[in-house]
C-alpha cells in the first residue's frame, strides 16, 4: 500500500546514492529571472548545453513592472536582470515567455493554465511556490540555484525523500469562506515550522468540493508551515480543467494520459507518517497578526497573549508584535489600514477576481486606500475584461494592473512604505516582504475586498 | 571549494526563532546575475537602518560577538528557496549555522555551497546561550569526521547527522553536478525504460 505521493516519486528514481540522497528525475522545470542567472552561469563555465530543453519553461515575473510594460524597465538592475534571462534562454535553446508575451505571467499561474503541469509529473523551480502545482495531482517542489543548474544539466535533481503527511479538511466550509482562509486556517494550526520534513496530501470532502484554482490556492500555501510540498490527487475537477489547454495530450494521447492520471491516488488504508483532520465548519474567515504565515487567527479572534507562547519563542513574539504594532490580547479586526493587494501566485487567479469584484460591486472604495490589482497572467487579464469585471472595478474606482508578482515581495516599484498597513492575498507577511517597515495582514479576496471598500480589517460576511 | 574537517570558533548568538530568508537577505537585493557580494546585505534590515547606519544592537554590529559559526533559534531559513540567502551567509565569513531546526530549502542550498547546518537538540542550544551569558569568547568545535559539535566552556558534545554521501562531498570539495554528470548514461537508460 502507497501513498500518491510514493507512487509519483518511485516513478522517478534514477538511482540511490548509498546513504545519501535520491536522485530525482524532472518532468518539467520553471525559470524565472531571480534564481536562474548564477545557474545558466554555472553551465558556462563548465561547458554544458541543457540536457532536455523542451521540459524547461523561463518567464520574467519577479522584477517586472505592473504599470507601462510596453516601455524598457526603468530600473537598470532589475532590466538587466529580465534582459539576462532573455539571453540565457536564447543561448540555451529554451521556450521564454517574455514580458508583455500573451503567455506571460506569473510561473505558478501560467503553468497550470496552459497545461504544462500535469498530474503525475515532478515539477521544480528555483521558487518555493512550486508546491502550487501540486494542486494537479503532482510533486513539485521548490530548489535553489545549484539545484537548478543541476536539473539544465541533467534533468536529475538530489533530494532526500520526505515524510508523508494526511491533512483531512471534512465538512463544507461556510459560506463567506475561501481556500485561502483554509490555508491560512491549516497553517495558523500547524505552525510555520510545523510540517517540515513532509510533502502533504490534502484530503476530505472540503477539499474534493474545492474547484482547480482553490485547490491551486491551496497547495500553493504548503511551503508556509515548511512542508516540501503539498498535493490533492487528482480527480474530474482535475481532468475538466486541464482537458482542451494548450500543452494538455490530445486525441488518443489525451485518453493513454486520463487512464493514467485515475490511477493516482493513495491505496485505501495506507498510513502516512502524519495524520490530522480538521472540520471545514470551524474555519472563519482568517487574516494574520504578526510576521509569519502561522501567526494567523479568525478575523473576530483576539491576538494570542504573552503567556500561551512558549518561552524560548517569546523574543521572537514580541518582536512580530512590535513590528506589526499590536498589542498582545487584542482585536485587529476593525483597525485600519493604508494598502490592498490582490495578486501573486497565491491568489491571483480569474476566480479571486470574481469573488473581489462580486464583493465591491456597486460599492465605493476607500478614498484612503491604496489598491493594486494585480492579475496572475495575461490570460487572467483577459478573462477579467472578457467577463467585463474590469468595468465593474473601474465604477467602485479601482484600476487593474498589468500581470507579475508585484507586491507580493515588491522587488518592482510595488512597495508598500514603511509603517503601513497592507492587507494582501499574497502569501508571506515577513518583515519588510512588502517593502522595508511595510506591515502585512494576509487574507483571502473577499477580506481584501472588504478592506479596500471599508479602509479597515473588516468581515466580508457582515 | 575550501575543505573542512574540524572547525573551532567563537559564536555569533541570533537567538530568535523562524529566521526567514527574507530577513537573511531582502528581496531587493536579490537582483544580481552573479553569487558576490551578498555578505555586505546579510540580514540587511535588522543590520542597517533605513539610512544605512548600522543598529547598535543588532549582534552582527557588536564586536563582542565574532566567528565563523552562526548560532540561531530553531526553524532557521524559513520561507523563499533563494540560494542567495546560503550565499550571503557563506560571502559574510559563517561556515556553519547551528540550530535546533532548519528549514529544508535552505539547508539543502547551504550544503550546496559548503555552508554546515548543525542540528542540535533544543537542550543542547539553550546550554550554549547560557555559557554565552558569562563568556562571550566562548567556542564552540565541530568534528565532521566524527559527527560531533562540542561546547568548549562546557565541555558536552553531541552528535549530529549528515548523510555519508554529503560528508564525503564537504571533506573532499566535491559538489552534486560532476556526480550527478557521471550519471548520464543511467538517465538515458531511466528515459528510455518509462
Amino acid at each position: 500500500m502507497k501513498t500518491l505521493f510514493d507512487k509519483i516519486w518511485e516513478a522517478h528514481v534514477v538511482s540511490t546514492v548509498e546513504g545519501g540522497p535520491t536522485q530525482l528525475y524532472i518532468d518539467r522545470m520553471y525559470c524565472h529571472e531571480v534564481t536562474s542567472p548564477q545557474a545558466f552561469d554555472g553551465m558556462r563555465k563548465r561547458g554544458l548545453k541543457v540536457f532536455r530543453p523542451a521540459q524547461n519553461t523561463c518567464m520574467p515575473d519577479h522584477n517586472i513592472p505592473t504599470i507601462d510594460q510596453e516601455s524598457p524597465i526603468a530600473d537598470p538592475i532589475s532590466k538587466n536582470q529580465v534582459d539576462t534571462l532573455t539571453k540565457n534562454a536564447q543561448d540555451f535553446g529554451l521556450t521564454h515567455y517574455q514580458m508583455g508575451h500573451e503567455k506571460n505571467g506569473i510561473i505558478h499561474v501560467v503553468g497550470p493554465e496552459n497545461g504544462l503541469s500535469l498530474p503525475g509529473m515532478t515539477m521544480v523551480c528555483g521558487d518555493s511556490h512550486t508546491s502550487t502545482h501540486g494542486a494537479l495531482g503532482a510533486v513539485a517542489f521548490g530548489i535553489g540555484t545549484s539545484e537548478v543548474e543541476m536539473v539544465l544539466a541533467t534533468q536529475c535533481v538530489f533530494q532526500s525523500r520526505p515524510k508523508t503527511m494526511r491533512i483531512i479538511i471534512n465538512g463544507k466550509l461556510k459560506k463567506g469562506v475561501t481556500s485561502k482562509d483554509l490555508a491560512l486556517y491549516v497553517i495558523a494550526k500547524t505552525t510555520t515550522g510545523g510540517a517540515t520534513g513532509y510533502f502533504v496530501e490534502y484530503a476530505g470532502d472540503a477539499i474534493r468540493a474545492l474547484s482547480m484554482e482553490e485547490r491551486l490556492t491551496v497547495c500553493n500555501l504548503s511551503i508556509e508551515m515548511g512542508a516540501r510540498g503539498g498535493l490533492v490527487a487528482p480527480d474530474e475537477v482535475t481532468f475538466e480543467y486541464l482537458k482542451g489547454r494548450e500543452f494538455t495530450p490530445k486525441g488518443e494521447e489525451w485518453d493513454k494520459a486520463l487512464a493514467h492520471w485515475k490511477t493516482l491516488k493513495t491505496d485505501e488504508g495506507t498510513v502516512f507518517d502524519k495524520e490530522v483532520t480538521y472540520q471545514a465548519a470551524d474555519i472563519e474567515p482568517m487574516v494574520t497578526y504578526g510576521t509569519n504565515p502561522g501567526m494567523g487567527m479568525g478575523i473576530n479572534d483576539t491576538i494570542p497573549t504573552l503567556e500561551s507562547i512558549d518561552e524560548a519563542g517569546r523574543i521572537s513574539y514580541i518582536n512580530s508584535l512590535k513590528y506589526m504594532g499590536y498589542e498582545p490580547g487584542e482585536k485587529i479586526v476593525g483597525k485600519a489600514i493604508d494598502y490592498v493587494f490582490l495578486g501573486s501566485c497565491t491568489n491571483g487567479r480569474i476566480e479571486d477576481f470574481r469573488q473581489f469584484t462580486d464583493y465591491v460591486k456597486g460599492k465605493k472604495k476607500a478614498d484612503n486606500v491604496i489598491v493594486w490589482l494585480v492579475p496572475g497572467s495575461w490570460a487572467v487579464d483577459k478573462q477579467i475584461k472578457a467577463e467585463g469585471l474590469d468595468k465593474i472595478l473601474i465604477e467602485a474606482g479601482f484600476q487593474l494592473r498589468q500581470p507579475g508578482c508585484s507586491a507580493c515581495l515588491a522587488m518592482n516599484d510595488d512597495k508598500v512604505p514603511a509603517g503601513k498597513y497592507s492587507v494582501s492575498t499574497s502569501n508571506r507577511n515577513f518583515e519588510g516582504r512588502q517593502g522595508p517597515g511595510a506591515r502585512t495582514i494576509l487574507a483571502g479576496p473577499l477580506v481584501a475586498a472588504a478592506a479596500a471598500i471599508t479602509g479597515k480589517i473588516t468581515d466580508p460576511r457582515i | 571549494m575550501e575543505k573542512f574537517i574540524t572547525l573551532t570558533s567563537t559564536i555569533v548568538p541570533l537567538p530568535i526563532e523562524n529566521v526567514d530568508t527574507d530577513q537573511i537577505i531582502p528581496a531587493r537585493f536579490l537582483k544580481a546575475t552573479s553569487k558576490d557580494g551578498f555578505g555586505d546585505n546579510l540580514f540587511r534590515d535588522w543590520r542597517y537602518d533605513k539610512n544605512d547606519q548600522p543598529i547598535a544592537s543588532f549582534v552582527l554590529n557588536n564586536p563582542t560577538y565574532t566567528g565563523q559559526i552562526l548560532v540561531a533559534g530553531k526553524n532557521f531559513g524559513s520561507g523563499s528557496s533563494r540560494e542567495h540567502a546560503a550565499w550571503a551567509i557563506a560571502g559574510y565569513g559563517f561556515k556553519v549555522v547551528v540550530s535546533s531546526f532548519f528549514a529544508d530549502i535552505f539547508k539543502n542550498n547551504a550544503m550546496n555551497n559548503f555552508v554546515l547546518p548543525v542540528v542540535v537538540t533544543e537542550s543542547f542550544l539553550a546550554e550554549i546561550y547560557e555559557s554565552l551569558s558569562y563568556d562571550s569568547k566562548m567556542t564552540l568545535t565541530i568534528n565532521l569526521e566524527a559527527l560531533t559539535i562540542t561546547n568548549n566552556t562546557y565541555g558536552k558534545s553531541e552528535s549530529f547527522d549528515i548523510n555519508p554521501y554529503k560528508k564525503e562531498c564537504f571533506v573532499k570539495g566535491l559538489d552534486d553536478i560532476d556526480y550527478l554528470l557521471s550519471k548520464k548514461t543511467q538517465i538515458e537508460a531511466y528515459e528510455k525504460a518509462r
